[in-house]
């Protein structure tokens, strides 16, 4: 079983889903036993869902979708190939 | 284009200008168009077009800004964020407050703006649209190991943000003068 340093060095891997299965279980495991641990992870976790949801509720301009489609039927950068 | 209002949340913290960000889409859209015949069945659309965006980014928008150098940041220590914030004082701070409310917007979005584009695109594509490092690696063209090491020290950066901007705003205390990291160029 991880001790605490071998678990926390695993936090970023752990929580972007890219940890090998033996080493994720291990990591698991570890969690349910250490509430200091848990807690970190839990921490990093709520940050990363803070971050995925504050960086990514950008209104777009309206007239933007339109735009774009307008430009599928032109000649938009001005090469000679429509589209 | 159900993606659109992602590609466009994207190219913001990209050029960080709206001008830019609505070119940038608009060019990613063309971009993808003219090759959808090199797009494979059965593949991810949304990848795809991350793909172009971040292409179609590196390109054309960055040598019109700034030229930014490979910048390499300051260190941080591990868990810098989390060990500021536990170590206010519990009673101090009220049961509701999530680390959700601790934050605005802006803060957080200038957190990930200002940092290096080298570590900024990583974590953009890592933790705001969830791409795995295989296709982080991909995308930007860099081996996985230099996604991982970019990705450990931009969140570094993006926390020691944070906690500066939760401290201006009295939210944090200012911490005892244990680290004395000069402030980021």
């Amino acid at each position: 079983m991880a001790d605490c340093n071998e678990t926390l060095r695993e936090l970023e891997a752990f929580l972007d889903g890219e940890l090998p299965r033996a080493t994720h279980d291990s990591v698991h495991i570890h969690l349910e036993g250490c509430m200091d641990c848990l807690q970190a992870f839990d921490f990093h976790a709520e940050l990363r869902a803070v971050v995925r949801e504050k960086c990514s509720n950008d209104e777009m301009p309206p007239g933007l979708l339109a735009k774009i489609e307008a430009c599928f039927g032109e000649d938009f950068d001005g090469d000679g190939v429509v589209g | 284009m159900q993606h659109a209002p992602q590609l466009y949340s994207a190219a913001m913290r990209m050029t960080r200008n709206r001008a830019d960000a609505e070119d940038l889409v608009q060019e990613t859209y063309l971009r993808a168009y003219r090759g959808f015949h090199g797009f494979e069945d059965g593949t991810n659309l949304r990848a795809w077009l991350f793909r172009i965006l971040t292409n179609t980014y590196i390109n054309s928008y960055r040598s019109k800004q700034r030229r930014v150098q490979e910048t390499e940041l300051n260190d941080v220590e591990d868990l810098y964020l989390y060990r500021r914030i536990s170590n206010v004082d519990q009673a101090s701070r009220s049961a509701e407050d999530t680390l959700f409310d601790l934050f605005t917007d802006d803060e957080v979005k200038a957190a990930l703006e200002d940092l290096p584009e080298n570590f900024r695109l990583p974590v953009l594509l890592a933790d705001v649209e969830e791409f795995s490092y295989k296709e982080i690696a991909e995308m930007l063209d860099i081996p996985i190991g230099t996604v991982m090491s970019r990705l450990h020290r931009g969140r570094k950066a993006m926390q020691r943000a944070l906690a500066d901007y939760a401290t201006d705003r009295g939210m944090l205390s200012r911490t005892p003068a244990s680290s004395e990291d000069p402030v980021d160029g």
